[in-house]
Order: C-alpha cells, then sequence, then structure tokens
C-alpha cells in the first residue's frame, strides 16, 4: 500500500493561513490503514488546525469528513456534498488523492496534509518499509521475490557491489544487503542456477523518468 | 486568588495566572484518590485548579481527547496510570504513554510546548504520587504562562 506520514503542523497552518471554512478530508484507503490520514487522524488534524488558530488568534470554522477513497472520480464527485462549507480541503488522502481532487474540482482550494513516501508495507506495529518503486517491469521471478530496484541503494541488477559485509549494505549497517538476502533465498529455495545469469543493461523506459505513466484496458474502458 | 495548593512557593508572575489543567488518570490510579473524594484530596494538597477525568484505562486514552482538551481551555494535561510493568490491563498505561508522547510532538509542533503535556506512572491505590504529579504540573504551567494568549485567567 502507499505510505503516508503527516507534514508537520506548522506547515500545514501556513497553508491555510487565509482560509475561513477548512474541510480536514480523510481518505479510508492506504493512508487510513498506515494510520497516517484515515477519519481518526483527520479528526486529530481538524483539532490540532483549531488549537493553532486559537493560538494565532485567528478564527476560522474547521469540519472534518471522509471519502470512501480520493483515488477515484466517483468519491472525488461525493465532495459535492459539502458544498458551502469549505473555502479550503485538507486533504489527508496520498498525492494522488490530492492531485484526483485538483484535477477534478476546478475551482476548489485543496492542499496536502501528508508527505507521501513509498510503497511499502508494516511487518512490525508502527514501523513501515519501502518494497516496490512500481518500476513498471517487475524482475521479482529473477530475484526470488525480493526486489533490487528498490531496496538496493544502488538498484544493482547484477549484485551484490563490492560495499556489502556480513549481509549488510555499505550505505548503513541498519540497512540490510538485499542483494546477499536474495543470494541466500534463491539458494534456499532451490533457484540457486538463477543466480548464475548475467542480467542485460536494463531498459528503465518504464520508470517515471519519462513523465507520467498510464495504463489503457481496452477490455475495462467504456 | 486562594493561597497556592501543595505548600509551595510562587513567584508573582506565577501568582498572577492559575492554569486550566486537566489530569486524566485509569481507574485503578484513581480508584483510591476518588473514593477519598474532592476534600480529602484537597487536604492532601491536590491542586484546586486541577480537574480529574477519570478512564477504564489507559488504553482507552485517545490523543484527540487530550487536543480537546486544549481546545475546550486546557493549557495543560497530563496523564496518570499504572506503572509500566503493573499495569492492570498488561498495556494499557504503554499505550497512554504513546498518546501522550504524540500529543507532546504535536503541542512542540504547534510552538505551544511539549511540556504542557505530561505521563505519570503512579502505583494502584493512593500515594502522594499522585498529588505530586498535579502539583508538579501546577507549578510547572503557573510558570510556563497560559497556553494561549489570553487564555484561562
Ligand atoms: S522490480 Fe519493479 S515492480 Fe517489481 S517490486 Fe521492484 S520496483 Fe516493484
Ligand atoms: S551493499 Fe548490497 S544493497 Fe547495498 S548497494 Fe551494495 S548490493 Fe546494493
Amino acid at each position: 500500500m502507499i505510505i503516508a506520514e503527516r507534514k508537520p503542523v506548522a506547515e500545514i497552518l501556513a497553508m491555510v493561513k487565509d482560509a475561513k471554512k477548512i474541510l480536514v478530508l480523510a481518505c479510508r484507503g492506504c493512508v487510513s490503514v498506515c494510520s497516517a490520514g484515515g477519519e481518526r487522524e483527520a479528526e486529530i488534524l481538524a483539532s490540532l488546525i483549531r488549537i493553532g488558530l486559537k493560538k494565532e488568534g485567528k478564527e476560522a470554522q474547521v469540519s472534518c469528513d471522509s471519502l470512501v477513497r480520493q483515488c477515484d472520480k466517483e468519491f472525488i464527485d461525493s465532495i459535492d456534498q459539502f458544498k458551502g462549507t469549505y473555502d479550503a480541503i485538507v486533504s489527508t488522502a496520498c498525492g494522488v488523492g490530492v492531485n484526483f481532487i485538483a484535477n477534478l474540482r476546478p475551482q476548489d482550494t485543496v492542499y496536502p496534509a501528508l508527505n507521501t513516501s513509498f510503497m511499502g508495507g508494516s511487518a512490525e506495529q508502527g514501523i513501515w518499509s519501502e518494497q516496490c518503486a512500481g518500476c513498471g517491469d517487475c524482475i521479482l521471478h529473477l530475484t526470488g521475490g525480493l526486489c533490487p530496484v528498490v531496496r538496493c541503494a544502488k538498484s544493482l541488477m547484477n549484485g551484490p557491489c563490492g560495499g556489502s559485509v556480513n549481509g549488510r549494505c555499505e550505505i548503513h549497517a541498519d540497512v540490510e544487503c538485499i542483494w546477499q538476502a536474495i543470494h541466500d533465498r534463491m539458494i534456499r529455495i532451490g533457484q540457486s542456477e538463477g543466480l548464475d545469469r548475467i542480467a542485460p543493461i536494463r531498459d528503465w523506459s518504464t520508470t517515471s523518468h519519462g513523465g507520467p505513466r498510464k495504463i489503457v484496458r481496452e477490455d475495462l474502458t467504456i | 486568588m486562594d493561597s497556592p495548593p501543595g505548600g509551595f512557593n510562587f513567584t508573582e508572575s506565577e501568582m498572577s495566572f492559575t492554569p486550566n489543567i486537566q489530569a486524566f488518570c485509569c481507574h485503578y490510579t484513581s480508584q483510591q484518590s476518588l473514593a477519598e473524594g474532592a476534600e480529602s484530596l484537597k487536604a492532601d494538597g491536590m491542586p484546586e485548579n486541577v480537574t480529574l477525568n477519570r478512564l477504564v484505562c489507559g488504553g482507552k486514552l485517545k490523543e484527540i481527547t487530550l487536543l480537546k482538551a486544549f481546545e475546550e481551555g486546557a493549557d495543560a494535561v497530563f496523564f496518570v496510570g499504572c506503572p509500566v510493568d503493573a499495569c492492570h490491563n498488561k498495556k494499557g498505561s504503554e499505550r497512554a504513554a504513546k498518546r501522550v508522547l504524540a500529543v507532546q510532538k504535536s503541542l512542540q509542533e504547534l510552538g505551544l510546548g511539549a511540556e504542557r503535556a505530561e505521563m505519570f506512572h503512579c502505583a494502584r491505590g493512593f500515594h502522594l504520587e499522585f498529588v505530586e504529579a498535579a502539583q508538579l504540573m501546577h507549578k510547572r504551567i503557573s510558570a510556563l504562562g497560559p497556553a494561549f494568549d489570553g487564555g484561562s485567567k
């Protein structure tokens, strides 16, 4: 899922400094699961904004609500129900949600409450780690299911590099060398012959360096 | 203004402001204190401007509850829960400490100061530490001043 964390409150307060009616809009998708921008976090943020405004001696109406998701047109359309209750939306969705509101609500002002961080998961409560960069050409079948694109500091296709020491990455002792883990795992699952393969120079055109990417599914479009 | 509770000596500026302090405590930490009643607590030195809010367990403490207290005029909040290794409900007190930590971080970000929220651990039943926690917060916030300009006087 998409992992995000709340921006410092002072940064959010600066965004809404001229707003008189603020709607803090939660997303019940990924950011709810990672406890960054669900209903509970939006309620907390609304309260923090009210406290911040009170401290600055300012007055504004701060309300709070949620959408099922903010990355689908049909849910963005349901913002109509809040008409008249806001002059600025503070979205606690990921960057996709904020973009969708900006795309689909030409007259609305929308601000991001979160820093959208990465695609990852939580193996331990309160700790999330990056697992996939959405490179558009997945090679996990060649690497024992472990991603060298995002989990190797150098995105090496033929690792490890010379800096790998005792299974740790040379960038920091806290970081595991994913190539060591790939080797260990492929041997363990009986795919060690895959380690003899020299990966060719990779075509990175499927990644995000060439502008925004798009998927069109003719079988689904209407 | 009433004489300061707890036998503390205050400077003149500290005396000019009586902070609104909201104390939250778990059922077990507060039971004896509440059984004693307000008058007995006062006699023990409980500052009168500290309001007790009782929860069934520290694990029930929500960040929003502490923040709402500030919205409603509190100058500080604190939670008194069981000692970490002796929580009646195992982890309630630890969880409460985490909620307080989150509120401290937010208060710092808002420029109000993390010291306006505090976590105390106190054994079950009545102990003077319970009153001392309130006195400490009273003294600290009296010196710090109101959370908001023109705040509770
Ligand atoms: S190879 Fe690409 S798509 Fe596959 S997990 Fe890594 S970044 Fe994601
Ligand atoms: S030590 Fe391992 S993870 Fe780190 S850069 Fe080298 S190959 Fe990649």
